[in-house]
């Protein structure tokens, strides 16, 4: 095994020095000179693994999970963001190991893509699954959402260890946790004012698990997650264990809720805005408990922890603030614009759209997002990456006005034009899609000498 | 004269896979910029629509449980449906709502799905999945147009008898992947398997379909307005590049 591990590890250091990742090469290497080398290194960390997935918030709830551990004092071991296939997990688990195969960390802790969710689950037998929420994403790429949820059942059902840490609120995901509800342990959000009463036009599953019925809901806290049930069937959303009460969203700055576990109650505050990262919040401190961390730990872990990689990030440029969010789906996206509307007064937009293949080649799913909330919100917007016109045109669909729209496919071009069109002391909301999003940090880095820390740029 | 114009959209909470009601954003803003005072009515499968009332009907794709949900509620709307488009009714049907307004669809099972039997067309299930981005040659009115879209597909369909497609594919796999048609058209009645969508980019489809939605309900030609389309055609451009590299 050494042998392999060495030859593997030096192929990551050259792909890292000839300025590629290394992020996934050293597990392609070793998953073709053995492909059984992850169960084997991943049964050998002594407190074993925990896989994360979801199509919204795997990255953050990861990262806040990280947090968590290591407030604890626990060596973690995690595969970098964005490297969550096969190979980037066999790649984190390399690097984890002597040559010997012997594991560095105490406790692996890895985001995976939904889609090799149960290759991976069936191979490395974690010790806990955190399973958030199954949003459209990406169709030419996933296919049917119903196809994945079956493929998370089937997965599931083989993991006769494991606890299935579950987001009640999403109907497609809580099925998971009535296959043994003994080893589940399920969390959501209780406070109904922090919902709608209107389903937004991204919302996918809204129909009835068992019986096909449409659900009926009592509130919507975010696509189709939120608290339901069948008036057909009477299949309803599981009473979840650890949930989240009076919820405060403070636009930008964060959020604060009541964290309730069936052991204690504390408020927590996080800096991520919105919902969303409420939900993130919550499947961490779920993941947490479930691991057996104390109040305290957690706690401390959601309160410490800044942002993932792109997914809110602040840098400041020439007396401009530029904040980062990542969009990539309708879902995603409709929830950074309900937070920026929190927000008082006119934005200053970047909204940078590509078709690569990890953005998905198919941008249909723009016009599923609810831009026009935008409407008379918007100060100035400039649009970019390949499909910047496409952008433009969805924008223009939803009442702004064309004066006010910039085009420039460019990237670099867009951050300069945006950036002169911000007033000083104001925010440049950059909103990229997941390529869009990387390439937008290395220019940054290299072309306008932000202040402070940027952050890793690309994960070693 | 204030123009009006009635839009029938079939089914929006099942068929709406790929961002379809994009299809009706373009429709209902291009009509407003003109003046033209339109109305778009949903319908539920608990609903039916009073066909004459509407100069245009509208029905997208869905994922294959909501599609068979449709195809069993179209049976006795199908009649109705097909009446209005022989009176001049305009259609647009996008991938899986293409499929059920042909004469059937037989399944990878073997089963066979009775469609509506307005477009002489019928789908079988195909081995793998259609997918990318598609540029199609048309011809309405005598007008060439490339149209551009995506298309995510497994059925393939062929024409039978008079179908005539409504158009030939420059780029992609269209129909079926084999004969090189795409869509179809019969009268102001197209389906197609373009989504992406289709008519913000297309704004010559668009105004096709107004153009013979106006016919039905003043029964005589409308001339639209000319609407500054170049956000619309640089879309167009890029989208069509796609496939050119």
């Amino acid at each position: 095994m050494s042998a392999k591990i060495a030859l593997a590890r030096a192929i990551g250091a050259l792909s890292s020095r000839i300025g590629h990742g290394g992020t996934t090469l050293p597990g392609h290497v070793i998953r073709f000179l053995d492909s059984d080398i992850s169960r084997r290194l991943s049964r050998k960390i002594s407190q074993g693994c925990v896989l994360i997935s979801a199509t919204n918030g795997k990255t953050t709830a990861s990262a806040m999970a990280a947090s968590i551990l290591k407030d604890s004092g626990a060596q973690v071991t995690r595969n970098r963001e964005g490297a969550n296939l096969a190979a980037g997990v066999a790649t984190a688990l390399i690097r984890n190991s002597s040559l010997a195969g012997r594991p560095a960390a105490d406790i692996g802790l890895f985001e995976v893509d939904e889609a090799v969710f149960p290759a991976l689950a069936g191979q490395l037998k974690p010790r806990a699954v955190l399973l958030m929420n199954l949003f459209r994403d990406q169709l030419d790429r996933y296919g049917e959402l119903e196809h994945i949820a079956d493929m998370w059942l089937s997965a599931v059902r083989q993991l006769d260890r494991t606890t299935t840490i579950i987001n009640a609120d999403d109907p497609l995901v809580a099925e998971m946790a009535k296959l043994r509800p003994a080893a589940s342990l399920c969390f959501g959000i209780e406070d109904s004012a922090a919902g709608g009463l209107i389903m937004q036009h991204a919302s996918d599953s809204k129909y009835c698990t068992v019986c096909g019925h449409p659900f009926e809901y009592e509130v919507f806290f975010m696509g189709h997650l939120g608290k339901y049930h069948c008036p057909h069937c009477g299949n309803k959303r599981p009473s979840p264990a650890i949930f989240a009460e009076n919820v405060r969203l403070n636009g930008m700055n964060g959020s604060s809720f009541d964290l309730v576990t069936p052991e204690w109650r504390q408020t927590v505050s996080i800096s991520l805005p919105g919902l969303y990262n409420v939900y993130n919040a919550l499947g961490a401190a779920a993941c947490g408990y479930g691991l057996g961390m104390a109040a305290g730990q957690i706690k401390n872990g959601l309160e410490q922890f800044g942002a993932a990689f792109g997914r809110v990030e602040r840098l400041k440029i020439g007396g401009k603030t530029v904040c980062l969010l990542l969009v990539k789906n309708p879902a995603g996206f409709n929830e950074v614009v309900r937070t920026l509307l929190i927000e008082p007064g006119g934005k200053n937009l970047l909204l940078a759209l590509n078709d690569k293949i990890a953005d998905g080649r198919d941008i249909s799913w723009i016009w599923d997002v609810d831009l026009e909330a935008l409407d008379g919100k918007v100060t100035t917007v400039t649009c970019s990456g390949t499909r910047a016109a496409e952008m433009a045109m969805r924008l223009k669909y939803a009442g702004q006005n064309t004066d006010r729209l910039k085009v420039r496919p460019d990237l670099n071009a867009a951050l300069k034009v945006a950036l002169a069109h911000t007033p000083d002391g104001e925010t440049l909301y950059v909103l990229p899609t997941y390529t869009a999003m990387l390439a937008i940090r290395q220019i940054i880095h290299k072309h306008f000498q932000p202040e402070g820390e940027m952050g890793d740029l690309v994960w070693r | 004269m204030n123009f009006e114009l009635r839009i029938a959209h079939l089914y929006p909470d099942l068929m709406n896979i790929y961002a379809d009601r994009g299809n009706i954003i373009a429709l209902v803003n291009r009509c407003r910029w003109r003046g033209i005072d339109v109305h778009v009515d949903e319908f539920s499968p608990d609903r039916t629509p009073a066909w004459d009332d509407y100069d245009f009907f509208y029905l997208g794709g869905g994922q294959d449980r909501e599609q068979q949900l449709v195809a069993e509620n179209l049976a006795a709307k199908g009649a109705g449906l097909t009446g209005a488009v022989e009176q001049g009714a305009a259609l647009l049907a996008i991938c899986g709502g293409y499929q059920l307004l042909g004469q059937y669809y037989r399944t990878a099972g073997g089963l066979t799905m009775e469609g509506v039997g307005l477009f002489q067309a019928y789908t079988v299930a195909g081995q793998r999945r259609l997918i990318g981005n598609v540029v199609a040659r048309c011809s309405l009115d005598g007008v060439l147009l490339e149209l551009a879209g995506f298309e995510n597909h497994s059925g393939k369909t062929f024409l039978t008898g008079d179908g005539q497609p409504l158009g030939r594919i420059v780029a992609g796999f269209g129909n079926n992947a084999e004969d090189g048609t795409e869509g179809i058209i019969y009268k102001s009645a197209i389906g197609t398997y373009l989504h992406g969508p289709l008519l913000p980019k297309n704004p010559e489809l668009t105004d096709f379909l107004l153009g013979r939605s106006l016919m039905h309900r003043y029964g005589k030609e409308v001339v639209l307005t000319p609407l500054d389309d170049c956000l619309e055609k640089e879309a167009h451009r890029v989208a069509v590049a796609q496939v050119r590299y």
